[in-house]
């Protein structure tokens, strides 16, 4: 943990100390009132299957059942936390590593694997999650999302007097997109238009493997601050404070007031994908330091601590993750690759003649050889 | 019933084709279970290590610690059902569940194709069969046969900067060569251009549909435009589909075995095409001049001495070049074209100097660009340079259209002169004999002079008896005397 700069702890609001101690915070420990030992032990639950799912998709990975794998190893908090925080009617904009995020979506995350599996380009159907899909392009969805948030705004869907009734965005990102132009100007578009939508910034300390103290010299929430946008930092591996500062800034977006930048500060446990070797960039130190602070082992502490963590419940969790692990193994040895010209069914939402005419081709092309094959 | 599965090496990073085997965590006879680490490998991007894929018993290794091994290539295999009864090993071979054995996310993939199966099967039988034995090889139980299938199902994808593996692309046979482009006959699918490159072909009054596109997914590149443009008059010339395959291959044996049947295309078709059109359009008058040319060859000496020079091979070859650069400036009317279509004659103002040269693909004509330009050492060097080029096969058809007028060399074969035949698109042609010690009366003497043969061939259409022969006797004044050239120079 540096002093100053990007990787400092300053400002950083945590109600859950890494040792697993509950602390108080001015502000936010409101926004974490309502939270029951039941909900706290769902949150545990939940980080555990997503870390499961997580592990045996880079195993199915490495024996070559997936193209490609990136982890969400270590940023489960940050996930879990935000995301219990949204509603049905909230609209959530990934990047790529928000598998916690796509669980508390209800998106079965075995289905995310046709991604990486090369089968599919999105795996499922945006409006009936309220999420939306992958975004493989760094921060370009930023610019999606501020849109779609505007366009709740002038729906009337947001600021209606009516708390329940009221909606927002949720847009992740990571540090390596603050670098971005669109980032930037999806910032300055939220801003002057008042659009309600929380820019969740996940900085888990690397951009690959560039260190976000080359992607900024102060800290990245203060990009919020730049364009006249509330931003909050939070202790990404602390799930309580995650869901608080969330709770806090979508209620701020929902009720007309404009939008927020969150900054989670985490730590990405993982390489930045299964063909990066993290060796090469960072120490071992850093990694058992960050392994101290675990965001699933330290809210577990001090569910046992409060006596609310009882082994039957351990057991079963442990048994529905083995059962996650097994049911995504079986999930993705039994696909099968898709008729090649599915590839053109979901360019225009409606017919095209262009893309007919290419299918038409492609169809011809693809019968004028003498043998089958892969493409 | 024991059963074997095997695990092949996957592509543990994006497009990698190999890995080494660093240290095996498991040893023939262990018990091991689904994601428990096999073994640490290095790829060209980290050091990684393999979970294991099955619960079982590992009943073979098939790569040794430091062992480089191709992604797709079988290296373990555990009998996930040890408690089975033990039956000959062949069984393994003909196990009925590909799907299940196959070992890596590519073969599964490669194996399962129902739709190219099931549209191909409509007009030919051999889909189903090479469909179904693909997954087959998945459960072979001998290194050396897996290995190779394995390597052949491959994507050829390969990390930046590492290259493809040759062989390592498989392609699969066509059945028809035509396929009209997309949006059927008659109807012109737009080409794929950036805008600037359009505004250069309309401007050049180049049709976008007749340039041949380089770019990445068929995208006409200004380089296309410009090619094409300077391609024009030797279009007989330039390149046909198929250039890149050895034209005596997929020859025939007829059936009494006393002839061998080959289709006519690439570098021969090209020749045969080009000597058919010359010879018989342009009426050719070839000429002879027999030259002394040991002041010539003194010169060469002397410029193979020169530091200067060092870093390129002079010959007389290159005198000659220099000598007809000099006539043709005497003699501009030579390096000229016939236009039939429009009645008229097109001179040039620069020279394409051609170098006819026999490859290993056949006979082409590469040409050096604005010869007329460059200084004799600067002439030295294209001519290498297009020497080697030509040799290696790796000419590219810019560099063979445009030409306007030609050497052939037929002294490097040791052949006193020739009547060669005009590079279509030209007026003249320059046949080099042999040079040869003989007898000559040098002042007044019989000496031992370096003496050659020079044949002047042209297109009597354009060029008459009497311009042929000054040129042909201005070529032979500086073979013969080369402080001529500064003269004229």
């Amino acid at each position: 943990m540096d002093a100053q700069g990007p990787l400092s702890d300053e400002g950083l609001v945590q109600l859950l100390t890494h040792t697993g101690e509950r602390v108080e915070h001015d502000t936010y420990s409101a926004y974490a009132a309502d939270l029951t030992a039941d909900d706290l032990r769902a949150f545990w639950r939940d980080m555990t299957l997503v870390r499961a799912f997580d592990d045996e998709a880079t195993s199915l990975q490495r024996q070559g059942e997936l193209g490609l794998w990136v982890q969400s190893w270590g940023q489960e908090a940050a996930q879990i936390g935000s995301g219990h925080v949204l509603r049905g009617d909230d609209f959530a904009f990934p990047s790529y590593r928000e598998h916690g995020v796509a669980f508390t979506r209800d998106v079965d995350l075995p289905s995310i694997l046709k991604i990486f599996r090369g089968l599919e380009h999105g795996a499922w159907v945006p409006s009936e999650h309220n999420f939306h899909l992958y975004t493989l392009v760094i921060g370009a969805h930023t610019l999606h999302a501020t849109g779609y948030a505007m366009g709740l705004d002038r729906d009337g869907l947001t600021g209606t007097g009516d708390p329940d009734r009221d909606s927002a965005v949720i847009c992740y990102f990571g540090d390596g997109a603050t670098s971005q132009g669109d980032v930037a100007e999806a910032l300055t578009f939220a801003s002057v238009n008042n659009a309600p939508v929380v820019f969740f910034c996940q900085n888990n300390q690397f951009a690959i493997s560039e260190s976000t103290t080359r992607q900024s010299k102060v800290a990245l929430a203060d990009r919020g601050k730049g364009v006249g946008i509330p931003s909050v930092r939070v202790d990404g591996n602390d799930v309580i404070a995650s869901y608080a500062v969330t709770q806090w800034a979508m209620q701020h977006a929902r009720s007309g007031q404009g939008p927020v930048f969150v900054e989670a500060f985490t730590y990405r446990m993982g390489a930045h994908t299964t063909s990066d070797d993290p060796t090469r960039y960072r120490s071992k130190a850093d990694e058992e330091y960050w392994a101290e602070r675990d965001p699933i082992s330290r809210l577990r502490t001090h569910l046992e601590a409060i006596g609310e963590l009882s082994e039957e419940y351990q057991a079963e969790v442990a048994a529905a993750a083995k059962a996650l692990a097994a049911r995504t193994r079986e999930a993705v040895r039994s696909w099968v690759r898709p008729p090649v010209l599915d590839m053109f069914d979901h360019v225009y939402a409606e017919p095209h003649a262009t893309v007919e005419a290419e299918r038409a081709w492609f169809e011809r092309y693809d019968n004028s050889f003498t043998e089958a094959g892969a493409h | 019933m024991p059963k074997f599965e095997q695990f092949a090496m996957p592509d543990a990073g994006e497009g990698l084709t190999e890995a080494d085997i660093v240290t095996w965590r498991v040893a023939v006879g262990d018990t091991v279970e689904i994601n428990q680490p096999l073994v640490e490998i290095e790829t060209a991007k980290s050091l990684v290590e393999l979970p294991c894929p099955y619960d079982g018993v590992v009943t073979k290794l098939l790569a040794a610690e430091g062992d480089t091994v191709e992604v797709g290539v079988f290296i373990v295999e555990v009998d996930v059902d040890p408690d089975g009864e033990a039956q000959p090993e062949e069984a393994s071979e003909q196990s009925p569940e590909p799907v299940q054995s196959a070992p890596s996310g590519r073969e599964d993939l490669s194996s399962d194709s129902s739709a190219a199966s099931a549209s191909a099967s409509s007009s030919g039988s051999t889909s189903a069969t090479s469909t179904s034995s693909t997954p087959s090889s998945t459960g072979s139980s001998t290194y050396g046969s897996g290995a190779a299938s394995a390597a052949d199902e491959g994507s050829g994808a390969v990390l930046v900067g590492y290259g493809v593996k040759p062989g390592s692309a498989k392609r699969r046979a066509r059945k028809a060569d035509s396929l009209e482009p997309i949006g059927g006959e008659g109807e012109e699918y737009p080409v794929l251009a950036k805008p600037p490159v359009r505004k250069l072909a309309r401007e050049l009054g180049i049709d976008l549909n007749s340039v041949t596109p380089s770019g990445p997914g068929g995208i006409v590149t200004r380089g296309d435009v410009e090619q094409h443009a300077k391609a024009t008059s030797a279009k007989a010339l330039a390149t046909y589909p198929g250039d890149d395959q050895p034209w005596l291959e997929s020859g025939t044996v007829s059936e009494d075995g006393r002839s061998t049947r080959v289709p006519v295309k690439s570098v021969r078709k090209r020749t045969a095409e080009a000597m058919v059109i010359s010879a018989f359009t342009a009426p050719h008058v070839t000429e002879f001049l027999t030259v002394d040319v040991t002041e010539t060859m003194n010169l060469v000496s002397r410029l193979k001495a020169d530091r200067d020079f060092a870093d390129v091979r002079v010959t007389p070859l290159l005198i000659v070049a220099k000598a007809l650069l000099l006539a043709v400036r005497r003699h501009p009317e030579v390096n000229a074209s016939w236009d039939e279509a429009n009645q008229e004659i097109v001179y040039k103002h620069y020279v394409n100097l051609g170098i006819a040269a026999q490859t290993p693909r056949g006979l082409v004509v590469p040409n050096i660009k604005h010869a007329h330009r460059l200084s004799l050492h600067n002439l030295a060097v294209e001519l290498q340079d297009l020497t080697a080029e030509a040799r290696a096969g790796k000419l590219s058809p810019a560099s063979m259209g445009d030409g306007t007028i030609t050497i052939t060399n037929v002294g490097a074969l040791g052949i006193d002169t020739g009547t060669p035949i005009l590079n279509p698109g030209e007026a003249a042609i320059l046949a080099f004999g042999a040079i040869r010690q003989q007898p000559w009366v040098h002042e007044g003497e019989i000496q031992i002079r370096w003496v050659t043969q020079l044949a002047l061939s042209f297109d009597h259409r354009l060029v008459d008896g009497g311009l042929g022969a000054r040129l042909l006797a201005d070529v032979g004044r500086v073979m013969n005397d080369p402080a001529q050239g500064l003269v004229w120079a």
